[in-house]
């Protein structure tokens, strides 16, 4: 083993192919080492696969971080029933545009990760399910698995293994819920897309009631590069819990947005200074670490790592490392109405807490704005938010309550300006009745 | 009730059966071909899919009616889509949105929601709506036409692509195919990606590649990989 020295600023890995031209092309990607980690994977057993994830420390990229390895663990070791790899490509989260970018730049490595990954669990038939606004990487990653089958990278006896393996690209057709990976599931069952009861967690009755691992695309396309260079490498760059790089999608009020892929626990900080800094040098207000539903950060947060751990312990989430930036010109009672509103429409209406509490939260919150609230509305907002983190039946209801609390625990005296100016608004209205 | 699908299409629909272990799994993508034929999931859509998939029209129904890109009622031409998400509309999403109801609906009512300006399906017709996130916030504020992006808009541009779409004379999207139309954008949704030349149509803008980009000019790079061997796993299996 070499020395480790410091990891640069940038980490491209996932995103380095994105700058060849046709870098979707097959033959593009073959002349990019592609595919050489499935023959070497192939040569390998399922259990040897699996113990390198496990070794990486890759963890989930869709947003939960759930060690990969540990979650390939769960798929039976027999082949009683059939086994499915379900590639979760509906991408959605506010703020967060990774996996799009990704799938159109460079689908084989998606592809190739999907193989390796199917090889590993046993499984001959993946699936991946595309959101259906993406339309482009519908069309590029139905090319790349056509591309795929012609080479012999899919269909029956890949490259004289004997292992075989389907691919389906299944577009979705609108639906947020379908994220949540047991809605995904529903959905691709062809049901609306609503969550399933866990247990049974999908490795024991996922698909069809067979047993079923659902990844991320990002997660996926990872895999290929550990299979490659081996989990020291991956533990090389990020931190001992968090490892590995990870794309950073830098949006809002930045000189320079777009996605930065750097190792995991780079700081706001470091990556607004790759970003050009605030947008005209208007000062930082708050910002998300990882998409909507993961509560939102201060200036104060700056020096935060951004891995799974640094965001928990700063009180909030990784998720998608959706960072999404608003200057002081951004009111958050209105940012916090507008995602409340997203919540609301996009509730699946499975449970009730969800279900009735975004729809009052979303009325509370445009009645707030109007300029027509009172201070006990900021209780009633805590008070339903309480009654629905944790009590709702998936992780929506979650993240719905997540910028309303945080907004309140930084900004309430924002809150409390639009009750006064409401006030201010009664009590005159009291004079001119009293004269 | 006659159906308005032709032999090809439901030759296609069982090509599309024919990708799925368990045919219900189908019925989205057949929604999608549905629309690609009628510009909408019309009732006669509905007892298409269910007879295809031994399944109740109320059982279609209830899938239909969940999803927002099922559209109920008849689509225009084009399909404009406007993310008012909370960052692309502090970008200037809603005040897009907010024009172009006002420009659609002329000397009238402002459009609303998912309304069409125009014949449905007729060459120049228009159907507006707000959609949640697109999941291009990097580009904001975005915009969709028949789910092709265009990316850093506002209302002025917007309102060019309108008239561009009106004419005839359609715009090319930052990122995407040439304009088609809603109806073949949705043929390609049930999996029917017939042009290569579609496939290598742009994907990629500054801001995508712009960390990677970063990286090349000051030679940064992630550490070297070497060829390392999978690792020994005892023989223990259970």
């Amino acid at each position: 083993m070499t020395t480790p020295r410091p990891a640069d600023p940038i980490t491209p890995v996932l995103t380095k192919r994105w700058l060849s031209p046709r870098s979707w092309r097959l033959s593009v990607y073959e002349q990019l080492e592609g595919y050489t980690a499935l023959r070497k994977a192939l040569a390998g057993t399922p259990e040897q696969l699996v113990q390198l994830v496990k070794d990486s420390g890759l963890r989930g990229r869709g947003g939960a971080g759930f060690p990969t390895g540990l979650k390939w663990s769960f798929m039976p070791p027999n082949e009683d029933k059939p086994h499915y790899l379900v590639i979760n490509a509906d991408e959605g989260e506010p703020g967060t545009c990774k996996d799009i970018p990704l799938m159109m730049a460079d689908p084989h490595s998606l592809i190739e990760g999907c193989v390796i990954a199917a090889y590993a669990m046993r499984s001959h038939h993946c699936f991946i399910y595309v959101r259906g606004e993406a339309l482009h990487c519908v069309r590029r990653l139905t090319s790349a698995v056509r591309e795929a089958y012609t080479a012999g990278y899919l269909g029956r006896n890949i490259l004289d293994s004997g292992f075989d393996l389907d691919i389906t690209v299944h577009a979705g057709a609108g639906a947020y819920i379908c994220g949540e990976e047991t809605a995904l599931l529903d959905s691709l069952e062809g049901r609306r897309g609503q969550p399933r009861l866990k247990p049974p967690f999908p490795a024991a009755a996922g698909l069809y009631a067979a047993p079923t691992t659902v990844n991320n695309v990002e997660t996926i396309a990872s895999v290929p590069f550990i299979v490659n260079a081996g989990a020291d490498w991956f533990r090389s760059m990020g931190r001992e819990k968090s490892p590995g790089p990870k794309i950073f999608s830098i949006s809002g009020h930045v000189e320079q947005p777009g996605q930065y892929e750097a190792p995991m626990g780079t700081t706001l900080r470091e990556l607004l200074e790759l970003a050009g800094g605030m947008k005209d040098g208007i000062p930082l207000k708050f910002w998300t670490p990882g998409g909507s539903s993961t509560p939102m950060f201060t200036a104060e947060h700056l020096d935060t790592p951004l891995d799974f751990e640094g965001a928990t312990e700063a009180g909030s989430m990784l998720g998608t490392t959706a960072v999404q930036v608003f200057n002081e010109t951004v009111s958050v009672p209105w940012a916090v109405m507008k995602w409340t509103q997203f919540y609301e429409h996009e509730s699946c209406g499975k449970c009730t807490p969800c279900r009735e509490g975004t729809y009052w939260l979303a009325q509370i919150l445009e009645r707030m704005v109007r300029g027509e609230g009172t201070p006990a509305d900021i209780d009633t907002l805590l008070d339903v938010c309480d009654n629905i983190f944790g009590r709702s039946f998936c992780a929506l209801g979650d993240g719905a309550v997540s910028p309303i609390q945080s907004g309140i625990k930084y900004f309430k005296d924002e809150f409390l300006a639009l009750c006064e100016s409401n006030a201010a608004h009664a009590r005159e209205h009291e004079l001119a009745g009293a004269r | 009730m006659s159906e308005p699908f032709s032999e090809r299409t439901e030759e296609e629909a069982r090509a599309i059966i024919a990708r799925y272990p368990e045919s219900r799994s189908a019925l989205l993508p057949l929604l999608h071909l549905v629309q690609s034929v009628q510009g909408q999931v019309s009732q006669e859509g509905i007892a298409f899919c269910a007879r295809l998939l031994a399944l109740s029209t109320a059982e279609v129904d209830a899938v239909v009616t969940f999803y927002t890109m099922y559209k109920r009622r008849p689509c225009g031409e084009h399909l404009v889509s406007v993310c008012t998400n909370t960052l692309c509309a502090v970008l200037g999403g809603d005040a897009i949105y907010a024009k172009l109801r006002e420009y659609l609906g002329e000397d009238g009512p402002a459009h609303g929601h998912e309304e069409t300006f125009g014949e449905p399906g007729q060459p120049g017709s228009i159907t507006l709506e707000h959609v949640e996130c697109l999941a291009a916030c990097d580009l904001a504020p975005v915009m969709q036409v028949d789910y092709e992006f265009f990316d850093k808009q506002s209302p002025d541009s917007a309102t060019h692509l309108i008239d561009g779409l009106r004419s005839g004379n359609k715009p090319m999207p930052s990122r995407g195919a040439p304009l088609v139309g809603f109806r073949n954008a949705e043929r390609q949704l049930a999996g029917f990606v017939e042009l290569e030349s579609d496939v290598d149509a742009p994907s990629a803008a500054a801001e995508t590649v712009r960390g990677a980009q970063l990286a090349a000019d000051r030679g940064w790079t992630a550490p070297a990989m070497s060829d390392t061997p999978l690792p020994a796993v005892s023989d223990n299996k259970k």
